[in-house]
């Protein structure tokens, strides 16, 4: 029923994460995880077993994990705060609110299985509010990265960051999309093909699904541009600015409602700056039915094939 | 219905449960062995409930907290007529309504969303705060996990079931010693409970959350404050190989321990 998207090796970005996690820690002994938990799904298991004074372990606690972090963070550590990010961000708002971000508390803040990482398991579980929430947010910078070399390339970059951050990972596989020598850069979208009729962007698990699509295109004549766009506050404008003066259209696609998330960020810029026919692809909306991430994003319109279906509707809107 | 009923009723929900969880790939069987006996009490003796009216004003009401135990709740819900038994199969498969956690919107007998651990006893609360604010002669039941507790939110309700002198509010925690990651020792620690539920104004009952005997007078016990059911249960209860082992939090048996499984169950009954 569900046809593989890509059949490139997929990578479970949450081990590039562990991965890189445990390899600054090694020289930096103040990096501690804390979770709630979730020793398992963060992938924590070999960070506790090389530091295990390093990991607290709240319990079932995410008000309590957030408050913890700012506090180590305000005796010297550099605290990745991890969980499941429908409850991390969902529970604890109001944490991340004013002891984190509005008390500039040096956190990163990694929420794992975003999306509709944990499809069966239901709307309760599926975090597709969270761009929403976190972007909200002054003096948080809000991170999807694509595949396992940016995760690792982010990860780097929020331990060398002097401030908070949101890291928004997921569980389901991706393939390797970014050269392997990627240096995050905050802010910066990533160009990953060029193209004049429209431009694709996304992040996290749709940048592939956008590369597909544009292949797609390109056996129809069209030629699409594809843009990763990892940060999604603080927003790259330039480059969304220039996709629309020299593509004059642009789709989004997000595991995410299209209320608040990455394709509302690219519009409010668009709307201001470049005003262009536009496309937004997410969850319309609703409370999704059972199934697996995978199955959803394809119900939700957001197949490769059903991309590029809306991104010729919208050309034809120029 | 008489307890030796009860436990044989208990057991096919068991079997039945297990079959869902191995056919679907997925699940929280541990916590669902350990709460079914509980379950079963509540919807074969308890509860003054109506399948045929799921939403009858008199019905008794019923929370389930912890929500990722969702399929033994179908389970029981299927047995009790609530809804098809044959619809058990569809488990977590597209457009279901049985998914991971249950929807009140979709599955009748449901009567609040829970998934997110910390959210079924504040709702209770206000359930049974309704009935004394309309007369209603109900009563709330309410089941968290005992890992669940750790949630602030929990406490909160706590105080303010006491505060409100809810006589018509009982929680049952399925206390089975292990959270998702590790025994709740090795965690975060809150046994012993009865203390700590005392000091916050509830009458606490202890019992073997497995023992029908003990489960059913618990239940049916009325008090003058809100009732707290400490039920020391254990996580993976009636088979032996998953029985207080923390990775059957939510592991899905091979064939070979499927039908071990199967057979250590159907031989009790
Ligand atoms: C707010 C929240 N945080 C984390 C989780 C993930 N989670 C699901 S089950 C579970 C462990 C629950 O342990 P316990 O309450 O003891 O349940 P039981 O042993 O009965 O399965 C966790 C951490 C969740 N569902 N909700
Ligand atoms: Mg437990």
């Amino acid at each position: 029923m569900n046809a593989p998207v890509s059949t490139a090796k997929l990578h479970d970005c949450r081990d590039a994460f562990a991965a890189t996690l445990e390899k600054l820690a090694e020289n930096d002994e103040t990096i501690v995880a804390v979770c709630n938990d979730s020793v398992g799904s963060s992938k924590l298991g070999g960070f506790k077993s090389k530091f295990p004074d390093r990991l607290v372990n709240v319990g079932i606690a995410e008000q309590n994990m957030v408050g913890v972090g700012a506090g180590l963070a305000n005796g010297g550590r550099l605290a990745f705060v991890c969980g499941a990010s429908p409850f991390l961000t969902g529970r604890a708002l109001e944490q991340i609110k004013a002891d984190i971000s509005y008390s500039n508390a040096n956190v990163k803040l990694v929420g794992i299985s975003s999306g509709m990482a944990y499809g069966e398991l239901g709307p309760t579980h599926h975090s597709i509010e969270d761009f929403a929430w976190t972007r909200a947010l002054p003096n948080l910078p809000v991170i999807a990265p694509c595949d396992r070399i940016e995760t690792a390339a982010a990860v780097e970059w929020a331990a060398s960051y002097d401030g908070p951050c949101f890291l928004r990972l997921s569980r389901v596989g991706v393939p390797d999309l970014l050269p392997a020598n990627h240096k995050f850069e905050l802010g910066k979208a990533n160009l990953l093909r060029d193209g004049s009729d429209v431009t694709l962007i996304a992040n996290g698990t749709l940048t592939h699904r956008m590369m597909k699509a544009a292949e797609i295109l390109a056996g129809q004549g069209i030629s699409a541009r594809v843009l990763n766009l990892a940060t999604v506050r603080p927003i790259d404008e330039e480059a969304i600015i220039a996709a629309a003066h020299e593509t004059g259209a642009i789709v989004t696609a997000e595991e995410h409602t299209i209320f608040g998330g990455l394709g509302s960020a690219v519009a409010e810029v668009i709307v201001e700056h470049a005003p262009i026919p536009m496309k937004r692809l997410g969850v319309p909306g609703v409370f999704a039915p059972t199934g697996s991430a995978e199955f959803l994003l394809d119900e939700f319109g957001m197949r490769p094939a059903s991309i590029a279906e809306a991104a010729v509707t919208v050309i034809k809107r120029k | 219905m008489e307890p030796t009923e009860l436990e044989r009723i208990a057991r096919q929900i068991r079997l039945r449960d297990l079959q869902a969880v191995y056919e679907a790939g997925a699940g929280h069987i541990g916590g669902e062995m350990s709460v079914i006996d509980i379950l079963t009490a509540l919807y074969f003796r308890v509860l003054r409930v109506w399948p045929d009216q799921p939403k009858h004003p008199e019905r008794d009401r019923f929370v389930l907290s912890k929500g990722h135990t969702a399929c033994a709740l179908y389970v029981t819900l299927a047995k009790r007529g609530f809804i098809p038994e044959e619809e058990i199969s569809t488990f977590l498969q597209p457009h279901s309504r049985l998914n991971g956690h249950p929807n009140n919107n979709k599955v009748p007998g449901v009567e609040t969303n829970t998934g997110p651990l910390g959210h079924g006893l504040p709702v209770a609360v206000g359930m049974a705060k309704a009935a004394k604010l309309s007369g209603a002669k109900y009563h709330t039941y309410v089941i968290t996990g005992d890992g669940e507790m750790q949630e602030g939110s929990n406490w909160e309700a706590i105080m303010a079931a006491a505060q409100f002198g809810l006589d018509n509010l009982t929680l049952v925690i399925d206390h089975n010693r292990f959270q998702q990651g590790a025994a709740l020792a090795d965690t975060n620690d809150l046994a012993p409970l009865r203390p700590k539920l005392e000091a916050f104004g509830w009458e606490v009952t202890e019992i073997n959350g497995n023992a029908m005997s003990e489960v059913v007078p618990a239940l049916e016990h009325r008090s003058s404050r809100p009732h707290c059911i400490v039920a020391h249960t254990n996580k993976g209860h009636g088979i032996s190989f998953m029985q207080d082992r923390v990775d059957w939090h939510h592991k899905v048996p091979s064939k070979e321990q499927y039908d071990l499984a199967v057979a250590e169950l159907s031989e009790a009954i």
